[in-house]
């Protein structure tokens, strides 16, 4: 699984991808988690940060963030779902 | 209630001698410190609530081949409301343009965004009164208009770097609905990070306001740049303009610039400049502007702070 922050590097993008880091260690999973900090790359996605995108889909963008759970919720419904 | 519990703990709890300085210094200190901190978390609570509702992307639908007029009026309200990361204001700008927003437009939106904050606000209705803290709201929304509509004017369009134009964006949305508990949580993380930010300048402000207020002297500021100086406000405009702080970090300058006796337009003009235009900022926007277009940008926003200072010093 590939999970991938946008952001171009300020506090906030910092938060999601510590409770991306938490999510996925608490749920027990295998995942490669890159910062998307260049913004040729953020705006292939969204044009409001901060983002998370699972498996190239986008599933978040913009604030507020999302809390932990919701983290979750949005990591694991990839894996479910072929 | 707050009076009760400031006099307690100034005469009971510290046993300061009732009618000195320093009892009375204590008691304003505490009192307005306990005040500030209660405004500013119920409010920045409500607006994070809000602020929810609201996203850059729903903004920029709304804001598209808008008209100057009712566009830049928009903008500069949405500018106050839209949850937008600072650090992201390049994605955000081609974002705009690319969705037909007008350049004008997208200017009162990105003005008003830093300068017309529930952070300014809620410190100057605590410090100042509710009165200041609703000129000061009304006039940011005012300069943001105005800035926006005169870039949109000049048609400057040339000046943004060719490459935004060509950008397309397919934002392919297949985002989660938050529910309201997620806001809830959000404007409680947003909340405590708020006050965990700014309380040394809150502090710190009201120190000054408490401690120095009386003691000190009025000195050569007030010679230069007090009321009888006609050039006041371009003076702290000037001033304002290559220094940059956030609201919070700016209000203990306002209030000790207040202290010492210069008058309200001139202190809010010079917070409006410090606020407004930052160099961490320019260099981020330089991305997408030429310098010419930057140039102007400031050159505008310097003389309509500067025109609102004088206004404010005249009404007050």
């Amino acid at each position: 699984m590939q999970i991938k922050i946008l952001g171009p590097g300020c506090a906030n993008c910092h938060k999601m991808e510590e409770l991306a880091r938490t999510a996925v260690k608490e749920l027990g999973i295998e995942a490669d988690i890159e910062h998307g900090s260049d913004i040729m790359e953020i705006m292939k996605y969204t044009i409001s940060t901060h983002g998370l995108v699972v498996n190239n889909k986008l599933k978040h963008s913009g604030k507020p963030l999302p809390s932990l759970e919701k983290i979750k919720e949005l990591i694991r419904g990839r894996v479910k779902s072929p | 209630m707050l009076h009760e519990f400031s006099s307690l703990v100034t005469y009971h709890w510290l046993s300061l001698a009732a009618g000195s300085r320093l009892a009375a210094a204590v008691e304003f200190f505490i009192y307005d410190t306990i005040k500030i901190f209660l405004l500013l978390s119920v409010i920045i609570f409500v607006v994070s609530i809000i602020r929810s509702y609201f996203s850059p992307e729903q903004t920029r639908k709304i804001l598209s081949n808008k008209k100057e007029f009712i566009g830049s009026s928009l903008a500069a309200l949405l500018g106050t409301v839209t949850p937008f990361c600072s650090c992201s204001a390049v994605p955000l700008f081609i974002g705009f343009i690319e969705a037909g927003v007008p350049l004008g437009v997208t200017f009162s939106f990105l003005i008003s965004s830093p300068m017309v904050n529930e952070v300014a606000v809620v410190l100057l209705w605590g410090l100042f009164g509710w009165k200041i803290a609703a000129i000061y709201l009304g006039t940011g929304l005012l300069v943001a208009f105005i800035g926006g509509v005169i870039i949109g004017r000049l048609k400057l369009e040339k000046w943004v770097e060719e490459y935004v134009y060509k950008i397309q964006i397919n934002v392919g949305q297949e985002i989660v609905k938050q529910d309201f508990k997620d806001r809830l949580q959000y404007a409680k993380w947003n909340t405590t990070g708020i006050v965990k930010r700014v309380w040394p300048y809150i502090i710190f402000a009201i120190a000054i306001g408490g401690f120095i207020h009386g003691y000190v002297p009025q000195d050569f500021l007030v010679k230069y740049a007090g009321p009888q100086n006609p050039f006041a406000v371009p003076i702290a405009v000037a001033l304002g303009v290559p220094l940059y702080s956030n609201a919070a970090g700016v209000i203990p300058i306002v209030y000790a610039l207040m202290k010492k006796g210069l008058s309200m337009g001139t202190v809010l003009a010079f917070m409006m400049a410090v606020t407004a235009l930052s160099l961490p900022e320019m260099i981020i926007l330089r991305k997408v502007l030429k310098l010419p277009l930057l140039a102007v940008f400031v050159g505008i926003m310097a003389v309509t702070i500067t025109a609102v200072g004088y206004l404010f010093n005249a009404m007050l």
